[in-house]
């Protein structure tokens, strides 16, 4: 049983490669090869479960492989299934297919047929090891391919302006979504002293439950876990992003925001489920949100005029339900809800265009004037306010601008002394006095030396801050990103038993792909006259090549599970002690940031509107 | 043409200014194709496009690189190429205007006038105002406007915009404003548009570029509000709204960005500006670059009418047919091109003639149940007659999928848990087996075969709404001759003479409203149809009739028909009571009809690149009509798109020629109106409706993402009313790229058969026809019937056309030698 598993990951991979090697005009060829991966990994699917339940659902848990290992840090994968998996399995994988056959045909003649099926594969695989991963670890690298492939179907039509914008502000949720489980994965490493799997989770909750029930850590890992989930499945206060992810052709909208994507969420609560099952306090808190979710995109549903937003938030409405059968422990009830909620909008969204011709009909024969609804009976004032508030999305959207980007945009325009010219220098000042720092540190007082990491950090955060809100100079902002990583990797050196060699390992995909990005940066500048980050300028039209060249250069930069910075990431996080949580704070928003400001970058000189307009561009607001 | 406004700002003249270059796109569900640049239309063709190019930004020529394209395959007739540029040899040689057309780079990069002066508020002030007015703007027309999508609609609009958002800020413990400002000037009512510029801008004489550049910046939406307003029947549940209560609400929302960043202190942006933006619609500059666009617009226009003229000056004039085995009227519509092609080849003694699709019937359809009545005519009409349609055994399929409930908290867990099932198999069958049901369109369901209609007016029948009910035996009598005579078809009847509408099938398809026929508002044409050959089988009428030299014998019959475009399907309706004789007949004709239509089938699918015309020809019709009823398929036909002739006389002109489906076909006959009265009732059809369809393909096409609607994929639906990408953007007026990929854009070519001087005073009758053809919005040929020569329309008479000769291949097994070929086949001869 164990061997094959290995196979539902793959079998996409296989495909996945096999069709990035495929002839972009060939459009049988192309989706011939994501149909039949897909359908034979359904097929196969059916197969292994039945085989499964006929000899008695046990549950599987092994340890794949260690990709990386020091001391007590092990960054292994491990597989699991039991029928959780088995329910996203069989449904992702039948979704999935039915997307796909779909889309042969309704993809035809569009710029990108390729695009969209190679997306669609990488998708399926990211999505198929986070329902087998076993453990956090194994869990994030798929969690980042979802992440990725979402922010490039968002962006489909990357010719034009709010797909782009909408793709890039859909990523910023995706990335605080991430750092919850980069937390999440920190803490539980101090807490255990090890990397652990969900199952060993889970056994060591049930022995210590009196313990865990007192322990402030295991309900911040708790949290951070739903921080990571609620983003994912649009949970409050990450709702707003989900209508505004509809920008890509129906199918993928369909299937990402409709169906698995943003079931996702739940799955990880699920399947963290025994691990903060004793928790009441956070169950109660997971109810409440789930109640508000519900209410909230309840009302915000019901007064979309558009039928995709509309749908988008009825099922945003389901999912607070379904967080709350999960949190009630009503595991069986959540997965059908899941699997229905899926079927249903699946479906909805792939016959959203027919509404029109379906609704004017059925209004051409029982249209009722000033048809009465249930908030017709409420007092006026409060029905107006509520209608209000609900067109106004309660405003999330605005509050988590105001609140969290405004201040960031202010703080960074106050940076506006940086230059290309002179980054370099301030760069060398700090880290020197970082060098003798950290070579003299005998010399330094303990109480000094506590403070000195964390202010590194925040030198850090500093230049990726100014990265993220630089309006100007590309190369300024590219290299604030890697001079960030330097100086995480400065501060984490402070700690005591350290190992350089994991310094190495963190910062050699960071060197690799900050050169390769410049050198794209470097070859565009000398093609085109403006290269800038003020606004988008859509280069991608003219140099596809470069763009492919440096979006990789970008993954490897924002620490994608391309270069060996990935595990690096994980790993710097492990040296962060558990009382520093300043330190931690600053590294995750460092996290945060340098991975936006990476895909804004990439955004603004190769997506949006091209600025050599002699072609047919649309309007912004189009 | 516009004066530069440097006067006072008056505000009724602004918005109505605003209005006439602002889309002009009904509702989805009354669409109906039109000239997109219709407010150019005052100037010649090559004017008016610059002119909008240049201050709207439209692209609204193919780019040099697809000219020369089409060259480099061949496809540019050389003798042609030199003549058009021998014409223009004032400036130029003609060795540099090859080199121009063929060689010479030129800058093809778009800069309009549009927009420039709010462009500042970035500039200078640093703020992105669009972002924060736009979003907000957008939900709030929409919810006001929807037409059912919302489950709880806007609480307050029978008050018109204004006053409705004003009710509802009012009442209200929030709100939709950040300050104070804004909301106190709605609440108390200061909405003065003049009062707002001059917060916002200050400067009078800038007012109107401010008001066009930010209507402009979201045209959909405009552009509805305006229609909107001027026709408020086209919503089921009415609204009222003016574009003025929109601007001046987006005007509010302005200031209150404004005030939100800068407090109530800010200069207006008309002080801060250095210099002063090109007005709008200064005069322009002569544009190199557009001389050579239109040049080559020119030549492969011409290439084309030269193959047209070839074609029909050369082929020798087939006789009389002596014995009909039948007639049949079809709709002027280009997709019947082909089918009465097939049905003539099949059988060279049917008759075939081509005329508007309402058959000169203008009423309202109330089908069984329905609240709404539709109207059947073109557009510009206004009926007084209402026709209802009797079926009790009617039934209107529903659909859980797009019903409130799935949508709810309670109610949809319900579902969700429990009636999932049905859509992930509903899922399943429409990916593998696609079947008709709720959510597809099917012009078949207009008016269903077994339902009666009240043609007749009965005295004693009272007026409904002020329409009355059914036709009166005179207005009958009246309507058919006119269509008999606009025709020529006045004698010679065979014994069963069709009349056969047309109408589309087609699923998950937003623009549906557009597939079906256009001289029918939009609507499957059945009903008309039906409704004529009732007429023509009355008694009475063709004894008032044969009093007007009409003589329709007893032994011909009428039956009306309907042709699904798509499925390449007819039915025809009641032909239970005719006799055994036209039973039998009738049984041949549909034998014949239903071979024509497998052909015509199979001839369309070459154009379909998923689909192998190859087989058998059963299996390629029945994958025709796959596509009708499959979710997946963008694509159920392609309409209009190739359209470029259209042809007004008699079918010995255009019979035997393969025209690929690219012509609008309307018989007529000089010999039965040689004062040219009909003509004139022809022309003023086939300009505004062939000519709108015409435009609206070639502007969709070359500038597809501002003149069309961009690709269809990701488009919402909005409202009911309009599709928009994703959940943010503006309304799409046009058509999607999936509509028109396919097509050239050529002007329309309009040929008549008659004498020139006839058609030249026709046309000077209607000013309207005559803009249409005056400044060269189409083109018009007309060739002189006993000559035989062809004379252009230009410079406000004709000339006799300087025809190159021009080789017309001959297709002799028509459908397997095409069936490879998917480009544009050259006019060819068929028999």
């Amino acid at each position: 049983m164990e061997y094959i598993i290995h196979f539902f990951i793959l079998i996409p991979l296989v495909g996945f490669l096999f069709s990035l090697l495929l002839n972009k005009r060939n459009e049988k060829l192309i989706s011939g090869v994501s149909f039949v991966t897909i359908g034979v990994h359904f097929i196969f699917s059916l197969f292994f479960v039945s085989i499964w339940l006929i000899y008695g659902m046990k549950q599987i848990d092994f340890k794949e492989f260690s990709i990386f290992r020091s001391g007590n840090y092990d960054f292994y994968i491990d597989i699991h299934f039991d029928v959780i998996t088995m329910t996203f399995l069989i449904v992702g994988s039948l979704l999935t297919f039915l997307v796909s056959g779909f889309s042969r045909f309704y993809l035809h003649r569009e710029h990108g047929y390729k695009r969209f099926f190679t997306t669609l594969l990488f998708f399926f695989i990211g999505y198929n090891i986070i329902i087998f991963s076993g453990n956090l670890e194994t869990m994030f690298l798929g969690w980042e391919i979802l992440g990725i492939s979402s922010f490039l179907l968002i962006a489909f039509y990357r010719e034009r302006y709010l797909p782009v914008k909408n793709a890039v502000k859909v990523f910023s949720i995706y990335r605080i979504g991430d750092v919850g489980l980069i937390l999440a994965m920190w803490l539980s490493h101090h807490f255990w002293q090890a990397n652990i799997s969900f199952k060993q989770m889970a056994d060591y909750q049930s022995f210590n439950e009196h313990l865990s029930q007192h322990s402030l850590i295991g309900i911040i890992i708790s949290l951070l876990i739903y921080m990571s989930a609620a983003a994912k499945s649009a949970q409050l206060p990450f709702s707003s992003w989900l209508p505004r992810a509809m920008e890509g052709p129906t199918p993928s909208s369909a299937i990402f925001y409709g169906s698995l994507s943003v079931h996702i969420g739940a799955f990880v609560m699920m399947r963290t489920f025994p691990f903060w099952e004793h928790q009441t306090s956070f169950r109660i808190f997971v109810i409440i949100i789930g109640i508000l979710t519900s209410i909230f995109a309840i009302l915000t549903s019901r007064v979309q005029s558009s039928i995709k937003s509309q749908i988008a938030y009825s099922s945003m409405a389901q999912i607070g339900l379904i967080f709350i059968e999960i949190a009630l422990g009503f595991q069986e009830v959540a997965l059908i809800h899941i699997a229905g909620n899926a079927f249903l909008r699946t479906y909805q969204l792939l016959v959203s265009p027919s509404v029109i011709s379906y609704k004017i009909r059925e209004q051409f024969y029982n249209f009722v004037p000033h048809q009465k609804t249930i908030e017709d009976s409420w007092p006026k004032r409060f029905e107006y306010t509520i209608y209000m508030l609900s067109l106004k999305e309660w405003n999330i959207d605005s509050i988590m601008y105001t609140r969290f980007w405004n201040p960031l945009k202010r703080f960074g325009n106050k940076l506006n002394f940086l230059t290309f010219k002179n980054v370099f220098i301030f760069f060398f000042i700090f880290m020197g006095i970082g060098f003798s720092l950290l070579f003299n540190d005998t010399l330094i007082s303990k109480e000094l030396l506590v403070y000195i990491p964390t202010f590194f950090a925040f030198i850090g955060l500093v230049s990726v801050i100014k990265a993220f809100t630089e309006r100007n100079s590309v190369r300024l902002s590219w290299s604030l990103v890697i001079i960030n990583h330097f100086f995480v990797a400065l501060a984490i050196s402070f700690n005591a038993h350290f190992d350089y060699s994991h310094i190495l390992l963190y910062l050699s995909g960071v060197v690799v792909s900050g050169i390769v990005g410049f050198l794209c940066i470097q070859r565009l500048r000398g093609l085109e006259k403006w290269v800038s980050l003020d606004k988008f300028y859509g280069h991608s039209y003219e140099h596809p090549k470069i763009t492919t060249v440096f979006f990789m250069a970008c993954l490897g930069l924002s620490a994608f599970p391309i270069t060996p910075t990935f595990i690096g990431i994980d790993l710097i996080f492990s040296h962060i002690h558990e009382e520093q949580v300043l330190l931690a704070f600053f590294v995750a928003l460092s996290f945060i940031l340098n991975g936006l400001a990476v895909i804004r970058i990439y955004a603004r000189i190769f997506l949006g509107p091209h600025v050599k307009k002699y072609h047919s561009i649309a309007k912004r607001s189009f | 043409m516009e004066k530069e406004k440097n006067s006072k700002f008056n505000i009724d003249e602004t918005i109505h200014r605003l209005k006439h270059y602002l889309p002009a796109q009904a509702p989805l569900k009354d669409f109906i194709h039109h000239n997109t640049l219709h407010a150019f239309q005052n100037l010649k063709f090559q004017e008016g496009l610059e002119k909008a190019s240049e201050t709207f930004g439209y692209k609204v020529y193919l780019s040099l690189k697809e000219y020369r394209a089409i060259y480099e395959k061949g496809l540019v007739n050389k003798e042609v190429f030199n003549h058009v540029i021998s014409r223009k040899t004032d400036k130029y040689s003609m060795e540099e205007w090859t080199n121009r057309l063929l060689f010479q780079n030129f800058n093809e990069k778009i800069v309009p006038r549009i927009g420039k002066l709010k462009e500042h508020w970035k500039e200078i002030y640093h703020i992105d105002i669009e972002s924060m007015v736009h979003p907000l703007l957008f939900r709030i027309i929409c919810s006001f406007l929807d037409q059912g999508v919302a489950v709880w609609g806007f609480p307050t609009t029978n008050f018109g915009f204004i006053k409705s958002l004003a009710k509802l800020e009012k009442n209200s413990l929030t709100s939709f404003f950040r300050t104070e400002r804004a909301r106190n000037l709605l609440l108390h009512g200061t909405t003065d548009l003049k009062y707002l510029l001059k917060i916002l801008v200050g400067d009078e004489t800038l007012f109107e570029q401010y008001l066009f550049d930010i209507q402009f910046s979201h045209p959909g939406w405009s552009g509805i509000v305006s229609v909107i307003e001027e026709k408020p029947e086209t919503l089921l549940d009415s609204r009222k709204i003016t574009l003025l209560d929109f601007i001046c609400f987006e005007l509010l929302l302005e200031i209150d960005t404004l005030d939100y960043y800068f407090g109530e202190i800010w200069s207006p942006l008309g002080y801060q500006l250095k210099n002063k933006p090109l007005s709008l619609f200064a005069d322009s500059k002569y544009n190199d670059l557009f001389e050579v666009y239109y040049t080559w617009q020119l030549i492969i226009e011409e290439t084309y009418y030269q193959e047209v003229i070839n074609a029909i000056l050369k082929e020798d004039r087939i006789e009389e047919i002596e014995q009909k085995s039948f007639q049949a009227l079809f709709c002027i519509d280009d997709r019947e091109c082909s089918l009465r092609r097939h049905i003539e080849e099949i059988d060279s003694t049917i008759e075939t003639f081509g005329t508007a699709g309402h058959f000169n019937l203008e009423f309202y359809y109330q089908p069984t149940l329905s609240k709404f009545y539709s109207k059947v005519c073109p557009v510009i009409l206004t009926p007084k007659v209402l026709i209802k349609e009797i079926n009790p055994d009617k039934k209107i399929e529903k659909d859980f999928h797009f019903s409130n409930i799935a949508n709810g908290l309670i109610l949809g867990w319900f579902y969700t848990h429990f009636l999932a099932v049905w859509s992930i198999l509903k899922l399943l069958l429409g990916v593998f087996k696609p079947s008709d049901n709720s959510s597809t369109v099917s012009s078949f369901r207009h008016m269903e075969v077994h339902s009666t209609l009240t043609i007749e007016n009965n005295l004693n029948d009272s007026k409904i709404d002020g329409l009355q009910v059914g036709f009166t035996v005179n207005e009958m009598a009246d309507r058919l001759e006119g269509l008999l005579k606009s025709i020529g078809l006045i004698k010679n009847f065979a014994p069963i003479i069709y009349s056969i509408g047309h109408g589309s099938s087609n699923v998950n398809n937003t623009h549906y409203a557009g597939y079906d026929c256009g001289a029918c508002s939009g609507r499957p044409g059945s009903v008309n149809a039906r409704v004529i050959s009732f007429i023509g089988n009355h008694s009475e009428v063709r004894k008032i009739l044969k009093e007007r030299g009409i003589n329709i014998p007893d032994s011909t019959i009428f039956i009306g028909g309907l042709h699904d475009t798509a499925k390449d399907m007819m039915v025809f309706f009641d032909c239970d009571n005719i006799s055994e004789t036209h039973r039998l007949q009738h049984l041949e004709n549909i034998k014949k009809m239903d071979a024509a239509l497998e052909k015509n089938a199979v001839e369309r699918s070459r154009r379909f690149d998923t689909l192998n015309s190859n087989q058998n020809d059963k299996v390629v019709h029945e994958q025709v009509k796959l596509r009708t009823i499959s979710l997946f398929e963008p694509r159920p036909e392609y309409n209009h798109a190739t359209n470029s002739l259209c042809i007004v006389g008699r079918r010995n002109l255009s019979k035997n020629i393969f025209f690929d489906r690219r012509a609008f076909l309307n018989s007529y006959d000089y010999k039965t109106d040689l004062e040219g009265k009909y003509l004139l009732g022809i022309l003023n059809a086939v300009a505004p409706v062939c000519g709108g369809i015409n435009l609206e393909y070639y502007f969709s096409r070359v500038d597809n993402e501002n003149l069309g609607a961009g690709t269809k994929l990701p488009h919402n639906a909005m409202g009911l009313i309009g599709v928009s990408n994703g959940t943010d953007g503006d309304l799409r007026p046009g058509l999607p790229i999936q509509m028109v990929e396919i097509h050239d854009p050529i002007r329309l070519l309009v040929v008549v058969e008659h004498f020139p001087e006839i058609v030249l005073n026709t046309i000077k009758k209607n000013n309207g026809t005559l803009e249409w053809f005056e400044n060269e919005w189409i083109n018009l040929i007309v060739v002189n019937p006993e000559t035989n020569e062809a004379f252009m329309y230009m410079n406000n008479k004709f000339e006799k056309m300087k025809v190159f000769s021009v080789e017309i291949g001959c297709l002799k097994n028509l459908s397997k030698e095409i069936k490879e070929y998917k480009e544009n086949i050259p006019i060819s001869s068929v028999s």
